[in-house]
């Protein structure tokens, strides 16, 4: 599963040596992330986010197994218990709002990530399998966030957990059973806040076994890079340790500076207030919005108004649906043979739009049903659907595509045959072939 | 094949979109959206300061015992604390025996059992205890209220949209209704008109009536109204989250560690890449 000229693992130490015969773990790590797995050298910034949405899980998992400790999953103890970790638990407040904002900076991350993948064409061949992989993992952080804010029982806390599992309530015949079995009840209430506790404990580990699957289908072909050109040569490519462990491990500091900052000094702004008044389902607040993370969902959710042949709140639950998994089909939607966006200048120019896009929506999906973002959020979703379903396949019949790198050690090279020998970092250099 | 049907598909979600908009055009033309009463008539929280804005911020004890004092003296009457503890006070610089006398006078008592007969009894507060509500339950809270809802006072300042200076403006908004509001919208008996609340009635009589309600000691600024309202927004602030100035203590200095660290990750990263062409 790598290049010819991937370093070989040869353990030294007698006891690394016996280790490797019997439980070859630390040569599974020397191949995944080690000097054993040549990546691309020309990797740009973007290609950190991987690396650090897989930081932001461990610390999801890390803070959210101590917050499980303090938290009590009842109608009548949850929010108090959340009060409790916040005043009387040791550092607790530190743990809990680690794990609140950690997850927007997991969905900021993972968001870059995605983009990052649709800009250089990450998705097309060989690299499909990683492409659909990721995505389940996309959908399992969006369910498993859905369930932890549900968990404090804020009033919005019970009044998203009302909304989006009414949402199943609007498929015909099987939506009102649906709904009710998944709330196991007529309403949220204390059989919804223990199974959504049960899930919202299991997803995470469920995420961490795709991400291994996520991370293994890549290994097949190796990452991709800027110039979406194949790897050919060993000139094109730096083992992983030391070049891009030192890259990422500057990425994860950035990452934790910005998570730091949200932490501790702005730790409930990209919440809502509301959510500090227990839930109440009696009082429902004057405006439901998610978290800011799907707020692009919600929008076109709402874009839906008027009835069509079908329910207008069906059609919303059908796109809102279909926005995502559209996404799945992306490497036959899109064929044009040239992945990166780079060398692609009409579908650079659509790419941009479709950022703006998903920006409007988001703005509109975290705004009151009110013109005039009724009508901002549908033309933004009409473009939405158009950039991905009709735009993308027939940009990649028409358009004409600029000329490609020979290599990617020809595009970093600048014409150049080759560079000055790197200076020796203790046989970091890459083996010849 | 996929590309064939996906622009099918694309087409029928634009199409419906294009249907619902179309809608929504036709509505906002013939019929183009009111300004509701409650938003020409409500107005944005007073731009207020406090000493623990800002990451350098830090609660002044001072005014938290001035703003606790009025807590004590006029909101305690109709609202509870319930996720505050009489013991937290230590943090407003009350000595130990201070805290427990406070506990002990409190007028409100907090639910106990008669230890001989097992009835429902009440009990003098102690420091361990949180702030009692004056009222049994919900249902007794209304029927002494109006059938309105005193709330619980320990997360108000997170809870509402505009925090400490909306608590500030609510405190001090109280005025006759405009001339101009229509007959619809001015608060009938019991309701209070107040432009920093949501609907321009509030249930809450004016709490905060005359300068000097409050005798602060000697060394304070004076009780104007105003200043009575910017110490309890004050006080209630530190009530929502008491741990707020060790959390940003710790947040400056773990920014200065992670700084530090991310500068050492980033000359690792040059050094590693130095002379290799990326």
């Amino acid at each position: 599963m790598s290049f010819p000229w991937a370093e070989q693992y040869r353990p030294t130490n007698p006891f690394m040596r016996w280790m490797d015969d019997r439980l070859p773990l630390p040569r599974l790590v020397y191949n995944s992330v080690g000097k054993g797995y040549p990546v691309p050298r020309n990797l740009n910034h973007f290609w950190n986010f991987g690396v650090l949405a897989g930081l932001a899980l461990v610390l999801q998992i890390v803070t959210g197994i101590v917050l499980a400790m303090h938290f009590e999953a009842s109608g009548a103890g949850a929010f108090a218990s959340t009060e409790h970790i916040m005043r009387d638990v040791n550092q607790g407040w530190f743990l809990r709002y680690v794990h609140a904002n950690g997850a927007s900076m997991f969905f900021v991350v993972t968001y870059i990530h995605i983009f990052r993948g649709l800009y250089y064409g990450s998705y097309k061949a060989p690299r499909e399998m990683v492409w659909m992989l990721g995505l389940v993992i996309f959908l399992l952080m969006m369910a498993t966030a859905f369930m932890g804010y549900v968990l404090p029982w804020g009033q919005m806390s019970f009044w998203a957990a009302k909304v989006i599992t009414g949402l199943f309530g609007a498929i015909p015949i099987v939506g009102e059973p649906i709904q009710t079995w998944l709330l196991g009840g007529y309403a949220p209430d204390q059989p919804t806040l223990t199974r959504f506790y049960s899930l919202h404990y299991l997803l995470p580990f469920v995420i961490a076994g795709v991400i291994i699957l996520h991370i293994w289908a890549l290994h097949i072909p190796g990452s991709g890079n800027p110039t979406g050109v194949d790897v050919k040569t060993p000139q094109d490519t730096v083992p992983f340790h030391p070049y891009y462990t030192a890259k990422d491990g500057f990425g994860a500091g950035l990452f934790l500076i910005a998570l730091a900052i949200l932490t501790f000094f702005l730790p409930n702004y990209l919440g809502h207030p509301v959510n500090y008044v227990p839930a109440d389902p009696l009082s429902t607040p004057s405006h439901i919005t998610p978290e800011w993370y799907f707020w692009p969902y919600y929008a076109i959710l709402r874009a839906f108004t008027v009835d069509f042949i079908l329910p207008a709140k069906l059609w919303g639950v059908l796109a809102m649906f279909a926005s995502i998994l559209l996404l799945f089909f992306l490497p036959w939607l899109d064929k044009s043979p040239v992945r990166s966006g780079r060398y692609r200048p009409r579908f650079r120019q659509f790419f941009w739009l479709l950022i703006i896009d998903i920006v409007v929506l988001g703005y509109c999906g975290g705004m009151p049903a009110e013109e005039p973002f009724v009508m901002i959020s549908q033309v933004a979703t009409i473009y939405y659907f158009a950039h991905f379903l009709v735009i993308l396949p027939l940009l990649s019949m028409f358009e004409r595509t600029l000329p490609l790198p020979n290599s990617i050690s020809e595009s970093v090279l600048d014409g150049e045959d080759a560079e000055a020998a790197p200076a020796d970092l203790a046989g970091a250099t890459p083996a010849q072939a | 094949m996929v590309r064939a049907l996906g622009i099918l598909v694309g087409l029928g979600f634009v199409a419906v979109t294009a249907w619902s908009l179309l809608w929504g055009v036709i509505a906002y033309v013939q019929d183009p959206p009111q300004e509701s009463v409650e938003h020409h008539f409500h107005e944005e929280p007073r731009a207020a300061s406090f000493s623990f804005d800002g990451p350098l911020g830090r609660f002044d004890r001072q005014q938290l015992q001035r703003g606790f004092q009025v807590y004590k003296e006029v909101c305690a009457a109709c609202h509870g604390l319930g996720f505050v503890a009489f013991r937290d006070l230590h943090q407003l610089g009350y000595s130990e025996a201070e805290v427990r006398a406070i506990a002990d006078q409190w007028p409100i008592q907090v639910p106990s059992i008669n230890p001989e007969t097992g009835e429902p009894a009440t009990r003098k507060a102690i420091a361990a205890d949180r702030f009692p509500s004056p009222y049994a339950n919900e249902t007794a809270a209304r029927a002494a209220n109006n059938n309105a809802l005193p709330p619980d006072l320990s997360l108000i300042v997170k809870a509402r949209e505009g925090g400490a200076p909306y608590i500030e403006s609510l405190l001090t908004g109280y005025r006759n209704p405009p001339a101009d509001l229509p007959a619809e919208n001015r608060p009938s008996t019991g309701l209070y008109f107040n432009p920093y609340f949501a609907n321009l009635n509030i249930a809450m009589p004016p709490p905060i009536t005359a300068d000097g309600q409050v005798t602060y000691a000697p060394g304070n600024p004076p009780a104007t109204r105003r200043q009575m309202a910017h110490d309890v927004a004050a006080f209630l602030a530190w009530a929502a989250e008491p741990n707020q100035d060790s959390r940003k203590n710790a947040g400056l200095w773990t920014l200065i560690f992670l700084i530090f660290g991310t500068i050492l990750a980033y000359l690792a990263y040059q050094n590693v890449w130095a002379g290799r062409k990326h």
